[in-house]
């Protein structure tokens, strides 16, 4: 099953506008549960199939929907989240860009003791392959099913190590997009986590980013993982204090640069790539080594 | 966005946070008057978005307003180059004439995100007047933090803490306490991305003044922040850059290589910028098309990246998943047959409608296009192509 989606996972898309219908449509083709979307306003209505309601709570009480996925524009995302949290979604993924870093410091406050867990924002969303289970912005046609999870800060990126994967015939259990932004719900070592305790995969590629130090905090958890890990960090060509099109990915101080998050990787037993273009012939190569190709 | 010195000691003064006595010149004749308001002394200060103004050259003591007014004229119309600006550095067209104060001892305070727990942070130091990185490498001890929680807001005793640990006690707690909950409002209010005061002076006379500030805004916050934004100098930015933002483009960042690029996603545009120097090349720019999901807005882009006189070859590098491929296929057709761009241009595209973007590149017969196979194949071709091989 990969991990947090599954055959049960109802989806209720929040922000039922152009892209949130496009990805709807997708993930219904896909063989995903899209039970309700909502826009606040167009309660009642029916679009592509998919009955819309005014709030979040009403979606979940009519469809009993289990994970929402949110399309609303940056002004609004960060209510929209706090919205389905009140609602009890245990999962809310946010593709949102753009969300101002201040209210996401008010919705991570809530989120700590939340029942409910966020993924993003600025993220591509999950998939579980095996279960076609699709909540996010992500092509269908480049996955396989297989035993590799993805985890990444950048969407683009998944779709890069997905597609090098399946290229050499590495299939996938899921991929989980962290997000871009400086603050997010997930971390990359709490997506680590999952995968690591999900019997479905047996190996993960990680693709962090300069700026932060998500990536050395990922390496702590690497160092007691079972599976192994291979990692790219993106932006080792960035110059220091220019923000490279994701907030959260900017170099201030030695930690957010991209030596020092691979040092620290490789100093925790993770495979390091440092050319892009190799991440699938690396996991191949990992795979062999474990025997478990 | 970043604000002027000025700028910002003008929003902090508006919360309360004090400032010393002074105001923005763009004439040496302004700066000489305001000299005499000062009692006849001043500081001359450079306005330009870099540090180190003073090693280069863009801080002068006048001891009278005569001096004022010659220091202002020889730093006007400078171009001021430090390590931060590049060798062209920034044009100056304001300078802040303050009073001269009588310094004690300098502090460090400021105002940032703390990623990992998600709340504002509080950094202060007795080391002021230093780079706080080194201050940080070298005596970590000397460093103080206390995190603001959203759901209390700043409290009166974090200030307090933070008072005590850098020696501003007895009769400056009070005033200390109020300027770091004042600066911690400003930030919170103005969207604050780095809030910077470096150094907090005290005085001889026992005053507290923020000497220097810098302020930027959080970008994800400008629609909300208008007052702020009107005050944007579009002289400190790069005028590429400026072309992108006034075309939509959000995400671009102009550098010194000579392969131009096109990328969909913050991600793949950096993975590309990286792929393009393991092939042996060097990146002339980092552009994250975004949500720019029609033809036009490719096209203007390609034709940002063209106009740039370093770009020698073009890698446009998309795996679509909102954006499409096909959408953007018809983009670059459009700039090929439009000129907007003379380089070659390698073209990869995965993802989303890959099929109908692909036959679209194949029917447009009469347009040359490298094509590429994969992320690899494509940071090979466009390296080669840009020197002059195929």
């Amino acid at each position: 099953m990969s991990v947090l989606m599954n055959k049960d996972s109802r989806v209720v898309i929040q922000g039922f506008g152009g892209a949130g219908q496009r990805e709807a449509k997708t993930s219904i083709a896909y063989g995903t549960q899209v039970v309700a979307g909502v826009t606040p306003g167009r309660g009642g209505q029916t679009i592509e199939g998919v009955p819309i309601y005014n709030t979040v709570s009403e979606a979940v009480e009519k469809h009993q929907a289990n994970v929402s996925l949110i399309f609303v524009p940056a002004p609004f995302a960060a209510d929209a989240i706090l919205e389905a949290e009140r609602a009890g979604v245990p999962l809310i993924i946010c593709i949102t860009e753009g969300i101002p870093v201040l209210d996401m410091v008010k919705v991570k406050r809530v989120m700590k003791n939340s029942k409910s867990r966020l993924i993003g924002p600025n993220c591509p969303g999950v998939i579980s392959v095996a279960d076609r289970s699709r909540a996010g912005i992500m092509p269908v046609d480049v996955y396989l099913e297989g035993n590799v999870g993805v985890i990444s800060r950048s969407g683009t990126l998944v779709y890069e190590a997905v597609d090098q994967l399946s290229r050499l015939g590495i299939g996938q259990s899921g991929s989980l997009g962290v997000g871009g932004d400086p603050i997010i719900g997930t971390t990359q070592r709490e997506a680590l986590e999952l995968f690591e305790a999900d019997p479905d995969t047996a190996a993960i590629v990680l693709i962090g980013e300069i700026g932060g130090t998500a990536e050395q905090e990922a390496a702590e958890y690497i160092k007691q993982m079972k599976k192994p890990v291979v990692v790219f960090i993106g932006g080792a060509t960035a110059p220091p204090g220019r923000r490279m099109g994701h907030a959260g990915a900017i170099i201030s101080g030695a930690a957010g640069t991209a030596s020092a998050k691979q040092q620290a990787l490789r100093e925790a037993g993770a495979t390091v790539v440092e050319n892009p273009g190799d991440i699938g012939s690396t996991m191949q190569a990992v795979l062999k080594k474990h025997g478990l190709a | 966005m970043k604000l002027h010195e000025y700028q910002a000691k003008e929003l902090l003064a508006q919360f309360g946070v004090p400032v010393p006595k002074g105001r923005v010149a763009r004439t040496p004749e302004e700066a000489e008057a305001i000299t005499i308001e000062l009692g006849g002394s001043s500081v001359i200060k450079a306005q330009a978005h870099t540090g180190a103004r003073g090693k280069a050259g863009g801080v002068k003591v006048a001891k009278t307003p005569e001096e004022a007014k010659a220091h202002a004229a020889a730093i006007l119309g400078m171009q001021l180059v430090t390590h931060q600006t590049g060798p062209a550095g920034l044009p100056v067209s304001a300078v802040l004439v303050e009073e001269l104060v009588d310094i004690e001892r300098e502090i460090y305070l400021s105002v940032a995100i703390d990623n990992t727990p998600g709340m504002p942070v509080i950094i202060a130091s007795a080391q002021g007047g230093m780079d706080i990185e080194e201050v940080a490498a070298n005596s970590p001890e000397a460093i103080f933090k206390q995190h603001v929680d959203p759901a209390c807001g700043f409290q009166p005793f974090q200030g307090r803490e933070l008072a005590f640990a850098i020696g501003l006690d007895g009769p400056l707690l009070g005033p200390a306490t109020q300027l770091i909950g004042n600066l911690v409002k400003a930030f919170e209010a103005s969207d604050g991305a780095i809030a910077e005061i470096n150094p907090v002076v005290v005085t001889k006379d026992g005053r507290l003044l923020a000497a220097d500030a810098k302020f930027s805004i959080d970008d994800n916050a400008e629609y909300r922040q208008a007052a702020l934004v009107g005050q944007r100098d579009r002289s400190q930015e790069d005028d590429r850059e400026l072309d992108a933002h006034d075309h939509g483009i959000q995400n671009y960042v102009a550098l010194d290589g000579d392969i131009g690029c096109l990328v969909n996603g913050a991600g793949l545009a950096m993975a590309t910028m990286d792929g393009i120097k393991f092939a042996g090349g060097e990146p002339a720019n980092f552009l994250d098309i975004g949500t720019a999901n029609n033809p036009e807005a490719i096209a203007a882009a390609l034709r940002l990246i063209g106009s740039d006189p370093k770009v020698k070859a073009v890698l446009v590098n998309i795996f679509g998943g909102l954006a499409r491929t096909d959408v953007i296929a018809e983009g670059v057709i459009l700039a090929k047959r439009e000129g907007m761009i003379s380089q070659p241009t390698v073209v990869r595209l995965s993802g989303t409608n890959v099929d109908l973007g692909n036959k679209i590149l194949d029917e447009a017969t009469d347009v040359d296009l490298i094509r590429a196979d994969g992320f690899a194949d494509g940071a090979r071709k466009v390296v080669a192509a840009s020197r002059g091989e195929k």
